[in-house]
């Protein structure tokens, strides 16, 4: 493994007193062999030293200078600008928003790689598992982007997020499906309450009840349902038809099973007597179904779980529920990073300890919680702190991902200084002091870093 | 260095629990159906019956949740490849998925139509024009001040040095405004050279910081050597260290590679609006989304072609960079 990936990146040579660029240092110290003149190494570092002062450090300057002047750029502001990030309603939900990014997303991607990377350990194909979830990292946030649009179409028979979601839920809570069904004046139904219609008067085993609807366009029927059949009367039993009574073309006749009219397949009938639900059947293809002898004399009704709309599943980008899913569509990116990582620093660990720990009668949970995670906590906050400024700066996912409608609510900071600088109405004021608060936001891990290489320069 | 860094460099030990539970598989099967037949088959020190039972239960428990995880973590890519080989009426109409019932529904009509449409085509060329010498440069400049950094003398090396590190993790967003001010005034803004040059700017500290950090581990020994062959200082870098440093150089390349060719960001504010690289031409289709699934299925994903080639081709160096990158 690379040192530098987790910092030790150390001249493999004995410590040099000092840094001090002398040719009269001991010979050991890594510096020049060839007694380099200044001129050649100006030669060598000039090109990096003038592309980074003039694009990242004078840049900086000019952000934190601008970030106290107003829109205009021509009176100042003091702090104005930053008092606006704290106030202004939107950018306070990108401030709101960026919080929950940066607690949340590195989070699960950590916790998800650590799960992956210990129990692909024991695996022979580990290497292709990782492989596949590593491989998002390779492609770029804007097709991400667009792969989890597709993911999150709102349509069921479109998105694969809310498919898998509304089969679930049709499985314990199901719809029928016939909304906007309803029975005309001379149908000897009546509105029962509450969205369900109860037959006007009672019923009797013997005589076929009628239960005609209209309503219901042609295109919206099942397409397994068939012509209705008139029920035929059965002894003690109490038989009936519900039926779509509408002949398309005209000519059907109110209240008659006329040839060409569908059963209603599926349709859910109650027999209520005092309010008590005695009996209950469902409604075959043609339309007809029969209820024991119990229901004889009681009101048959079609509860209104038969003319609930269809459940449509999740809007996933819509205000609520955006930034959760934008979030899901990071950790699909970022989980393998995190598992890669790990997975490097789960080899490092000794396996004698482990082993040691199963020999004492450790079982795996424990192993895992009390032997593993301790021994990787650097790696993993390796992990967290890169993942961590990395979810700072996230702009492409939620840029492409949020639909317009939805945009104020995904807003991230990131987002809001691209709008702030280059949108409508931009305001520089504004966008430099938020590039400022990223930049301020890093800065402990730009001295951690500065810090870790000294100790190393200097060894 | 860097030899098994994909794998974690699992040691050997390791392999063994997943060999260890497969063959015990069919042998536990066997002897779990004639449980009468004693212990006599196995050798002596395997152990008990009952917890060779439990471990290949678990085992083939977790066989099944990593497939699991992994169909989980394939099928939006899948669901991508699949809606961008289907008409768009098909789209509209239903969900790719379909397409197991419907075979016939696969065409490869989008793929034309996307390689007929200039802006696409024209977006990848810049794509390439942009990435190419952006990678190219970072290699360049990264490595001579990486070398600078590692063994050369010059007065405040160390400091210098230090001053690189903290800009490993500026992000770029500070300088999005300065930078197109600045490039305004020199009338490079919305140029391909103005975006090369700032993604070079952006990808140096790390440059610098890897190749500095591989160059310093090269043996004294070598670089004295070549110096007693009467190698001077460019010769000793082109001829000794160049070559020393492909192992770096290369997930260097490859890591900016990536990083240039994936970016959206840079590309939509400094980019030439005529010849966009490909990340913000299929972004300007995104307004439209539910309407241009046809043009942008196809299109993200000849866009990932190159990336994914790339990653799959050089997968040990792209893993090391990133793991170098960790701090980035």
């Amino acid at each position: 493994m690379k040192s530098t990936a987790t910092g030790g990146a150390a001249a493999p040579v004995p410590p040099a007193p000092a840094p001090a660029p002398d040719r009269d240092t001991p010979p050991n110290a890594r510096k020049s062999v060839t007694g380099t003149r200044k001129l050649i190494a100006a030669g060598f570092l000039l090109p990096a030293l003038v592309l980074l002062g003039a694009l990242v450090v004078y840049p900086i300057g000019y952000s934190v200078y601008r970030s106290f002047f107003d829109k205009s750029g021509d009176s100042f502001a003091g702090l104005g600008n930053y008092v606006e990030i704290f106030t202004d309603d939107t950018i306070l939900t990108a401030v709101r928003n960026n919080a929950i990014w940066v607690v949340v997303a590195p989070t699960v991607a950590t916790a998800l790689g650590l799960i992956f990377a210990v129990l692909t350990e024991r695996v022979r194909w580990g290497t292709a598992f990782k492989l596949v979830v590593f491989m998002p990292m390779a492609i770029s946030m804007l097709a991400a982007g667009i792969i989890f649009r597709l993911v999150y179409e709102q349509d069921p028979n479109r998105g694969v997020a809310n498919a898998v979601w509304v089969g679930v839920h049709d499985t314990f809570n199901e719809s029928a499906g016939f909304p906007k069904a309803r029975p005309l004046p001379v149908h000897p139904l009546k509105p029962g309450g509450g969205g369900s219609f109860v037959t006007k008067e009672p019923v009797r085993a013997g005589t076929p009840a009628q239960l005609p609807l209209v309503g219901v366009a042609p295109a919206k029927m099942p397409s397994d349902a068939r012509p209705a059949a008139a029920a035929k009367p059965a002894d003690g039993e109490v038989t009936g038809t519900a039926w779509l009574d509408f002949t398309r073309g005209g000519g059907g006749r109110p209240n008659v099973v006329d040839p060409e009219e569908l059963g209603l397949k599926g349709i859910k009938v109650e027999a209520v007597k005092d309010g008590k639900v005695v009996a209950s059947a469902t409604a075959a293809a043609d339309g007809t179904f029969s209820l024991p002898a119990a229901a004889d004399g009681a009101q048959l009704r079609l509860p209104a779980t038969n003319f609930r709309e269809p459940y449509n599943g999740v809007d996933w980008l819509g205000p609520t529920f955006v930034t959760p899913a934008i979030i899901g569509s990071y950790v699909w990116m970022w989980a393998g990073f995190a598992m890669v990582l790990i997975a490097a620093g789960l080899a490092g660990v000794p396996r004698e300890l482990m082993e040691a720990a199963r020999v004492d009668g450790a079982n795996e949970w424990q192993v895992f919680r009390r032997v593993t995670v301790p021994l990787l906590a650097p790696v993993l906050a390796v992990v967290m702190v890169t993942l961590m400024i990395n979810v700072l700066k996230i702009f492409d996912l939620v840029f492409i991902i949020a639909p317009g409608s939805s945009q104020d609510d995904a807003n991230v900071l990131a987002l809001q200084l691209y709008r702030s600088s280059f949108g409508t109405d931009a305001d520089l004021g504004v966008g430099s002091a938020i590039a400022v608060l990223l930049l301020l936001l890093v800065i402990p891990v730009m001295l951690f870093n500065v810090r870790r290489m000294r100790r190393e320069t200097r060894r | 260095m860097s030899t098994d860094v994909y794998d974690g460099g699992v040691p050997a030990g390791s392999g063994k629990g997943g060999a260890d539970a497969s063959t015990g598989d069919a042998s536990s099967k066997g002897t779990a159906s004639a449980p009468g037949a004693g212990p006599g088959a196995g050798p002596g020190a395997r152990p008990s019956l009952g917890s060779r039972l439990v471990a290949s239960a678990s085992g083939g428990a977790l066989r099944i949740f990593l497939i699991l995880v992994a169909l989980f973590w394939l099928m939006p890519t899948i669901g991508l490849l699949l809606s961008s080989l289907r008409d768009s009426s098909d789209i509209a109409a239903s969900g790719w998925w379909e397409i197991f019932i419907a075979p016939a529904q696969l065409t490869t009509e989008n793929y034309a139509r996307l390689l007929d449409n200039e802006v696409i085509t024209g977006s990848l060329l810049s794509s390439v024009t942009i990435t190419v010498p952006a990678t190219v440069l970072v290699v360049v400049i990264g490595s001579l001040a990486g070398y600078a950094f590692a063994w050369m003398d010059f007065p405040g090396r160390d400091w210098w040095f230090l001053v690189v590190v903290g800009l490993l993790v500026v992000p770029v967003q500070v300088a999005l405004v300065p930078v197109s001010k600045l490039f305004g005034a020199i009338g490079i803004f919305e140029t391909t050279f103005g975006v090369v040059l700032f993604h070079v700017a952006f990808g140096l500290p790390f440059a610098i910081f890897l190749l500095r950090n591989f160059f310093a581990e090269i043996p004294r020994e070598l670089l004295e050597a070549a110096r007693l062959d009467g190698a001077g200082e460019i010769r000793l870098f082109t001829r000794v260290v160049l070559p020393l440093g492909g192992p770096a150089i290369a997930s260097l390349g490859i890591f900016q590679f990536l990083w240039v060719w994936n970016d959206m960001l840079v590309a939509l504010i400094f980019a030439d609006s005529k010849s966009p690289p490909i990340t913000v031409a299929l972004q300007q289709q995104v307004r439209q989304f539910g309407n241009n699934i046809d043009v942008m299925a196809p299109g993200a994903f000849v866009s990932m072609v190159i990336p994914l080639v790339v990653f799959f081709a050089f997968q040990r160096q792209f893993v090391t960079g990133v793991m170098a990158g960790a701090v980035k």
